[in-house]
């Protein structure tokens, strides 16, 4: 290659970058505006709520003035855009701490919870895709596809529900609702260093091994039933893009050249696979941030999901828009992560 | 008769244009019915349709009727073959009932959420440059927000309620339909007969409604068969949290979170509701599978 369609290149990536950039920045401000939007015309009076029923008028109309509720509408979408990049969303009404910090004290639970239910998505998920991919229309092609349309429409809550009454009530293999047993979550104020937030994680830390299994047997339920929807969607990408590269030329060469069978679909195709799947595997990790609403409200599980749902019972706006800002924003920029990472891996892609 | 039928779907050289689209749908449900996953599909949506219509012949008792004396009964007690809910309501009566909650939601989403996605999709790609630009920014800001997330924080703003529901997730559903739709369009713009069109003096707005948003019905309706499995989950989830359909009414979300305090003793209180989900939504799942392999052999992968 010469230095010039190096530089070439370089600068081409460049462009695509700022584009992206932009592109990011022109849709984390429409987020804004939607839940500034929401903000505005939900019928809970936000000075109210802040001061209770029985301020004076002077009081109210302090935070009124605080608040910035007497500037002009767009100079209040200003001043919020220019708070939430300072890190600034607000004040919970029901704790009067600031919605920032708990999320990022709630996140962590939520981050590990879908990051274990990924890897039971990809684990099962794409050898289950490809082996349907290679005999079509047979059983095991039928078997998968069902099993993943059944993932497509079991309501995960109830999923969650039935997991519960079968592992935990009649079998007793599985910890309950909750991330540790109530004894264990009485140590793990006083012994264990909160240092990541993943209960997993800083139990290892610490090495207590004893919580930490604990920890797990209470964490495999909500992982599997949250990874129960992923592996159905990365199955059936799977299947489908396997479908595809196996029509190829490169695959006939390749059998033709006598090269045994199973090296030709797990080394050959999957590889080619394996590029597009990584987009398929950003995106589903995006959707479990949905599920996590309803998984964690069934397992009692102190993430961002039950943050949300919760603010949303006790009519704490702040929170709300806050944490549908954050997921939103994470959902946004695992988008860009998976076109990015395409971009980078597939240099077919322009 | 039928004979005669079948071999005036079955010409080749169809006389008229009506002929020539019967055919067509002829041959589309002979594929389909070789599909039994799709034929499976069919029969639950069908029978989800005779249950919503038959409800008060079906049902064995009055979907609100308390009677406190046969409370929490297991499934299979003589006179509530799938047992009593907390207040003593008969069961199988609500789900029966339940189909047509579930019907409502389903068919008021999918009359709103395409209308409102084939117009900013068609406007989008009819006009390009700016409005393009606009419009579809706009799409992908409401496709960045996890959908139920979106419905939740648009639920707090309404209130509960099964047509806010109805409306919040119209409002989350469509931006899919948009992005179908301005493709179609795309594909459509530069016809030549659009140009006749234009050129025998019709405005734009003429031209969207008459001749582009017909051709992106098709891929519109294979969208919304798709799409409803979804639209059942969401409203579920939404009815699960109290956000949705308000009790006393008997929807199966609602149905399922009263089951849940009773979980671990009258297990059926919960499952027996969320079963009932999970068939419809399938069926919506197997039936749209179908459908898509029928109308669009590349993704069928066959």
């Amino acid at each position: 290659m010469t230095e010039k369609s190096l530089t070439a290149r370089g600068l081409r990536l460049l462009r695509q970058l700022t584009g992206l950039l932009l592109t990011l920045a022109i849709t984390l401000l429409g987020l804004m505006v939607v839940t500034f939007t929401i903000s505005r015309v939900v019928p809970i009076d936000p000075v109210l709520s802040i001061v209770g029923e029985r301020a004076t008028t002077a009081q109210y109309e302090a935070v009124r003035l605080d608040l910035g509720l007497d500037e002009p509408l767009w100079k209040q979408f200003g001043i919020y855009v220019g708070d939430v990049a300072q890190g600034d969303l607000g004040r919970s009404i029901r704790t009067k701490l600031p919605v920032a910090d708990e999320i990022v004290r709630f996140f962590p639970a939520t981050l590990e919870l879908a990051t274990l239910a990924t890897l039971f998505g990809v684990i099962v998920g794409v050898p289950s895709g490809v082996l349907a991919a290679t005999r079509p229309g047979t059983w095991v092609d039928q078997v998968v596809r069902v099993v993943g349309l059944m993932g497509y429409s079991m309501p995960v809550f109830w999923l969650g529900l039935m997991g519960l009454l079968l592992f935990y009530g009649v079998l007793d293999w599985v910890g309950g609702p909750g991330q540790l047993d109530a004894g264990y979550q009485m140590m793990l104020e006083f012994e264990v260093t909160r240092y990541t937030g993943m209960i997993l994680i800083d139990t290892a830390l610490a090495g207590e091994w004893a919580m930490f299994t604990n920890a797990l047997s209470h964490i495999v339920l909500p992982a599997g039933v949250l990874g129960y929807t992923s592996m159905a969607y990365i199955s059936r990408m799977t299947r489908s893009f396997m479908m595809n590269e196996l029509g190829q030329e490169y695959i006939t060469t390749a059998r033709v050249k006598g090269m045994p069978e199973r090296r030709v679909i797990w080394v050959h195709a999957l590889k080619n696979v394996l590029v597009p799947l990584i987009t398929v595997i950003a995106l589903s990790y995006a959707y479990l941030l949905e599920g996590s609403v309803l998984t964690e409200t069934i397992f009692a599980w102190p993430g961002l999901g039950s943050y949300i749902t919760d603010a949303l019972f006790a009519a704490d706006m702040p929170a709300v828009l806050g944490g549908t800002l954050v997921v939103g924003s994470v959902f946004v920029a695992l988008n860009m992560l998976s076109d990015v990472l395409y971009r980078l891996v597939d240099p077919r892609a322009k | 008769m039928m004979g005669q039928m079948m071999t005036w779907l079955r010409d080749p050289n169809p006389a008229s244009r009506m002929q020539a689209r019967l055919g067509q749908y002829y041959l589309g449900w002979l594929r389909l019915r070789r599909n039994p996953l799709a034929v499976v599909g069919l029969t639950i949506v069908l029978a989800l349709l005779a249950m919503a219509a038959l409800a008060p012949v079906l049902a064995t008792h009055d979907p609100f009727a308390q009677d406190l004396g046969r409370r929490l009964l297991p499934p299979l007690t003589p006179g509530n073959w799938l047992g009593t809910d907390d207040f003593g309501r008969d069961i199988w009566t609500r789900i029966v009932f339940g189909a047509r909650i579930t019907l409502y939601i389903v068919a008021l989403v999918a009359i709103t959420a395409p209308v409102l996605g084939l117009l900013v999709g068609t406007v989008a790609g009819y006009f390009g440059g700016v409005v393009d630009l606009i419009l579809m920014r706009i799409t992908d800001i409401f496709l960045a927000f996890p959908r139920l997330i979106l419905a939740l924080a648009l639920v707090s703003v309404l209130g509960p309620g099964i047509e806010n529901a109805v409306l919040a997730i119209a409002l989350t559903a469509w931006p899919p339909y948009a992005r179908v739709a301005r493709a179609e369009t795309l594909t459509v713009r530069g016809a030549d007969y659009i140009a006749a069109v234009r050129l025998q003096g019709a405005g734009s707005g003429r031209i969207i409604l008459g001749h582009v948003i017909p051709m992106c019905l098709p891929s519109v309706i294979i969208r919304v068969t798709l799409d409803m499995a979804g639209v059942i989950l969401i409203a579920a989830g939404l009815g699960f949290l109290g956000l949705g359909v308000q009790p006393p009414l008997p929807e199966w979300g609602l149905m399922i979170s009263s089951g849940r305090k009773f979980l671990f003793e009258q297990w059926w209180v919960a499952t027996i509701p969320g079963l009932a989900i999970f068939i419809v939504s399938l069926g919506f799942n197997l039936l749209g599978d179908g459908l898509r392999d029928v109308l669009d052999p590349r993704s069928s992968g066959k």
